[in-house]
């Protein structure tokens, strides 16, 4: 496949997230094949097969496999690709902490489907939600150029922070929809991305070693040292986007603000519910309404100061959870109260339980959910709506 | 007793936290002295992750990196993976994993790496059971072994572990013993000489874990042998077989150096007897059947 420069291809989201693999030029790929994710490996391979990916590609027989495989490759010094969906993610969770710990700046997509049981292959948000904890960056990303955009900003980061990072991209919505995405160049990729030389990193010439058991305060120290790159990470990633803006003319921010001019009321979600989320504000708008909407790129690290700016002086914060934490509610909800907690004049906020397990969730729903809620007293707990 | 000088580079280095007497830190200080310093290991957690060393101190001269105790062979695909791409395909990959790391909680992806015939050496340090957290059983433990979590005995076999590997057509599986040193390091060496999956099981008798004196280690390695409780062998491509030593002693001399099987009853030593005869019996039926081609 090939394009004429600056004139839009049509691709879906997972394979736009394979181009933004193959463009960012890693060296090892062990991949595994999970519905919603399969044509990301199957693109990579075939783009293997024609010559144009040269990287080692590992078939191995699990999820699990593939993130141990990674881990030891990126300590090796070279730039490491996968992508996985749901069970996949669940059965690495072990090796997703095991990533962080050994500072493996891997790049993983995750096409976000329903967790079994029951069985189920709709958009939902829990499996990499349920991740929060790995000490992975996670980026949610609501089309497939922006799925491909941030493929190649992850890399940026997690370079930089030695840290790893999941792209996470609804199933089907945004997976298998065809978009028009312009493809860069690899020109102005090679010169985004420079190439992966660490400092340290598994060499006979060198003789580092990495996992030996530590002291208490060898951990201590560890996790500090985690939380210190993970506290720039919000900045890295505004810069990254900011980089890639100048080369490229497309921004996506880490938090989004769509008119949130003056907005009283302000819709708070991730992912590909941003899209619809965008309709409802409009409509809403011409009916006279003061709503907007924050698109919450980046999860983890949470912006929160990003966000308490975004939400200063609004009155209702209404979060949309596409995802369910038993006990707790929506993840979203629960982390955007922690986060706004103590804030001076701090907005209402409401959450809502909705598109959970790929429910549809329409403009006119979203329209009727905010109608719903503002001005109502809040409830710590999330309230199922449909 | 004949006396073995050695000239080796010492790869790993005194100070260990092994135990007085261990043959598994006397086993890869010989492994290593073979493979020299172009090797990197993948060590999960086991016995030899303890003796390796705690950070920021290393045991060996050479880059170790500690997986998770079910994806040894998984992480050394992705190690071997990232230096060919690094033009390093000259560094050789090992791992040094226990018995509980290769037989059970690792089986899935090693077997998967065979399979794909990913270029590293696998050897898996036997000590017939979970002895780095106190002695319980793996599925690597003998008939009739007492271990913690077997207090009465294990029920059921030996895995075999050597066949398995075999029948994944690697290009090279063995058993090995630093009790029989020159055919220890015959095998590694040869085992260095080729590219792909191979695959050595080394028999690490284990001095708390199966009650043996302290000094006993190696005598009991050898009587592993020589009683044919654990036969010397190689199988290369998956189907040629030579036997490298003779079974010579009866059962019960192996035995009666162990504290893990005094609760034997005279019947089930003689059942064991007829166990091993069996096995051994099939191991001649395949050298004969299918031997190793001239060299």
């Amino acid at each position: 496949m090939s394009a004429e420069p600056g004139l839009p291809v049509l691709l879906t989201g997972n394979h736009a997230v394979a181009w933004g693999a193959r463009l960012a030029r890693p060296k090892v790929a062990p991949v595994y094949p999970i519905t919603p994710q399969t044509p990301v490996l199957e693109l990579l391979t075939e783009f293997q097969a024609r010559g144009e990916f040269d990287a080692e590609i590992i078939t191995v027989e699990s999820e699990h496999s593939v993130m141990s495989a990674c881990i030891p490759a990126s300590l090796a010094g070279v730039r490491v690709f996968t992508a996985t969906a749901s069970q996949g993610l669940l059965l690495m969770h072990e090796l997703l902490h095991y990533a962080a710990g050994a500072r493996a700046p891997i790049v993983m997509a995750n096409i976000n489907r329903t967790v079994a049981s029951p069985w189920a292959f709709w958009p939902d948000q829990t499996d990499s939600l349920a991740q929060r904890d790995t000490g992975w960056i996670q980026y949610y990303v609501e089309t497939a150029q922006e799925a491909l955009d941030t493929v190649l900003q992850a890399y940026r980061v997690a370079e930089q922070v030695l840290l790893p990072v999941m792209v996470n991209l609804d199933a089907f919505y945004v997976s298998h929809a065809l978009e028009p995405v312009l493809l860069p160049s690899q020109a102005v990729v090679d010169a985004y991305l420079p190439p992966f030389e660490p400092r340290h990193r598994l060499d006979t010439a060198r003789v580092e070693s990495w996992g030996n058991v530590v002291s208490q305060d060898m951990f201590y120290r560890h996790r500090q040292a985690t939380e210190d790159s993970m506290a720039r990470v919000p900045g890295l990633a505004a810069d990254a986007d900011r980089e890639w803006s100048e080369r490229t003319q497309r921004s996506w921010g880490v938090v989004e603000r769509y008119r949130c001019e003056d907005a009283a009321t302000v819709i708070v979600t991730l992912g590909s519910m941003c899209g619809t989320a965008r309709d409802a504000v409009d409509e809403m708008r011409a009916a006279g309404q003061a709503v907007g909407l924050v698109k919450l790129r980046l999860f983890r690290p949470l912006p929160v100061a990003a966000l308490r700016a975004a939400l200063t002086g609004v009155e209702d914060v209404v979060v949309l959870d596409r995802n369910h934490s038993p006990g707790c509610g929506g993840v979203l909800h629960q982390e955007l109260r922690a986060a706004l907690y103590g804030m001076p004049l701090a907005p209402r906020i409401h959450g809502l339980l909705a598109g959970v397990g790929g429910v549809n969730v329409p403009v006119d729903k979203i329209c009727g959910f905010v109608r719903g809620v503002v001005g109502k007293p809040t409830v710590p707990e999330s309230m199922w709506v449909r | 007793m004949d006396k073995i000088e050695l000239h080796e580079e010492p790869m790993l280095c005194a100070g260990h936290a092994a135990c007085p007497g261990c043959v598994d830190a006397l086993s890869v200080r010989h492994v290593l002295a073979m493979l020299g310093p172009d090797t990197m290991a993948v060590i999960p957690p086991s016995c030899m992750a303890i003796i390796a060393g705690p950070q920021p101190y290393s045991s060996l001269k050479i880059p170790v990196y500690q997986p998770t105790l079910e994806a040894s062979a998984a992480a050394a695909s992705g190690l071997r993976r990232a230096l060919d791409a690094q033009g390093k395909r000259e560094t050789t990959v090992i791992v040094l994993a226990g018995d509980g790391g290769t037989y059970d909680i690792g089986f899935q992806c090693l077997s998967s790496a065979a399979e794909r015939n990913e270029n590293f050496i696998y050897f898996c340090l036997d000590n017939e059971g979970y002895m780095n957290t106190g002695a319980q059983k793996s599925s690597s433990t003998p008939h009739y072994a007492w271990t913690g979590s077997t207090p009465a005995g294990k029920t059921s076999r030996k895995k075999n572990m050597t066949e398995i590997m075999a029948a994944h057509g690697v290009p090279y599986v063995a058993t090995a013993s630093v009790g029989h040193l020159a055919d220890l390091k015959r095998k590694v060496m040869r085992a260095k000489a080729m590219r792909g999956t191979r695959f050595i099981t080394l028999l690490i008798p284990c001095l708390d874990g199966w009650g043996l004196a302290d000094d006993a280690g190696l005598t009991a390695a050898r009587l592993a042998v020589e009683t044919g409780a654990f036969p010397l062998y190689e199988i290369e491509d998956g189907r040629r077989y030579t036997l490298n030593a003779d079974k010579t002693r009866p059962i019960g001399e192996y035995l009666a150096l162990q504290r893990r099987y005094r609760h034997m009853s005279a019947e089930q030593v003689g059942a064991l007897q007829v166990e091993i005869d069996d096995g051994w019996a099939r191991l001649q039926r395949h050298a004969a059947l299918d031997p190793a081609l001239p060299a």
